[in-house]
């Protein structure tokens, strides 16, 4: 098995823009809209979805022989399960507070269908190193997405960015922004922008 | 007496003030991907209702006579995800011998129940309000309610969009959020319906 490194380096971009979790094929919102209320809380779910989706693309492209096809996607679940319970243990002990602020969202991440998306579609059918570029390509593309919307959420909603001020007294915030309601139009918006800009460099 | 009022509270509060979908993000994407007419969405909802009742009950039981009474609770998410998985599977099978037209009409929709994150969020949050076997049912059925009211409107709003003028840009997901914003929105108004 020869490594190509022009495939690796190309299986990483795909997940930064050309097929973007959120903006391009529109999978794992729930997390995307329920916790980018603050930066801080869009970074920590960014990296612990990329945590899991990473490991388990390992696991799963390593072993892929040995899974018999009818029960593959109960076997992909358990391993994504184990994953996201070492996650929800390794945040409530050493950082509680964004244990605590993301709540559910964390053991969510199980049926987060980014990234069953990805096994099915990737690692299942792919070598080891192709599905680790894949993996980290998809994670940082999902993060990047829910830093930029808590990032844009926090500014308006509070007048901060990474909970330093940034809108001085003057600025009277729009707590529509850190609402749901506000997570719904903020997102459309963000997606609308980024159809046109892909539509220009078209 | 006093019990059943609180049932009731509570049943009302699931479906219109904690809106599965509106006010806790669960089940967006059958949300966004299941709702361009009225007649599947219904029958999604109604899936998903069924699902979520049952979904309710059984890991009400699990928690607490298997996990809890044995001290297991890095199991929880573990045997969630198994008891969900198989209910849908078995839901299935019922379905398509007792009635193949409804079987015919979910189609695809049946089997992508287990990853509606709903469904899972509805598990997690039983034993995190601590809510008695009674009223984790009621929560259950409430939240499939509210699922398939906030995913019925959508569809009905959809259809309607299908004949309007919009922008290239945002045609597609983008105007599907920014109206669920606007629903959201809406729903706020509830809030102040029961103070619990």
């Amino acid at each position: 098995m020869s490594l190509d490194l022009k495939q690796i380096v190309s299986d990483f971009k795909n997940g930064l823009w050309a097929e973007n979790p959120i903006i391009r094929l529109v999978i794992g919102m729930c997390p995307t809209l329920a916790v980018t209320n603050t930066t801080e809380n869009g970074l920590a779910m960014g990296l612990a979805t990329s945590f899991v989706l990473v490991s388990s693309e390992i696991v799963i492209s390593l072993i892929k022989k040995l899974i018999p096809a009818n029960v593959r996607i109960p076997s992909y679940i358990l391993i994504i399960a184990t994953f996201v319970t070492f996650v929800d243990y390794f945040l409530k002990a050493f950082f509680p507070g964004i244990a605590a602020s993301l709540s559910i969202f964390i053991p969510l991440i199980v049926v987060n269908c980014l990234i069953l998306g990805r096994q099915e579609a990737f690692a299942s059918k792919h070598s080891t190193p192709r599905a680790i570029a894949d993996g980290i390509g998809m994670g940082l593309g999902f993060t990047w997405v829910l830093v930029l919307l808590g990032a844009i959420r926090e500014l308006f909603g509070m007048g901060s960015i990474f909970g330093f001020t940034l809108l001085g007294e003057w600025y009277r915030p729009m707590v529509i922004m850190v609402l749901p309601a506000g997570a719904f139009i903020t997102l459309g918006i963000l997606v609308g922008i980024m159809n046109q800009i892909s539509r220009e460099g078209k | 007496m006093e019990e059943f009022t609180q049932i009731l509270l509570l049943f009302i509060s699931t479906v219109l003030i904690n809106n599965f979908i509106l006010v806790r993000f669960l089940g967006i994407c059958p949300f966004l991907g299941v709702s361009k007419q009225v007649e599947t969405a219904f029958s999604m909802g109604l899936a998903t209702t069924f699902v979520m009742t049952l979904t309710a009950a059984a890991t009400w039981l699990i928690n607490t006579f298997i996990l809890e009474a044995f001290n297991l609770p890095f199991l929880q998410y573990v045997s969630f995800i198994i008891v969900i998985a198989s209910l849908v599977q078995f839901v299935e099978m019922f379905i398509k011998k007792t009635s193949p037209v409804l079987y015919k009409a979910l189609g695809i929709f049946l089997p992508l129940i287990t990853t509606n994150c709903a469904i899972m969020g509805l598990a997690l949050l039983i034993p995190l309000n601590g809510y008695s076997f009674i009223a984790s049912v009621v929560f259950g059925f409430g939240a499939g309610v509210g699922f398939t009211l906030a995913i019925v409107l959508m569809a009905g709003l959809r259809e309607k969009l299908e004949f309007g003028d919009v922008p290239g840009v945002l045609k597609g997901v983008p105007v599907t959020l920014i109206i669920a914003g606007i629903m959201a929105m809406a729903f706020m108004g509830f809030s102040g319906l029961i103070s619990m």
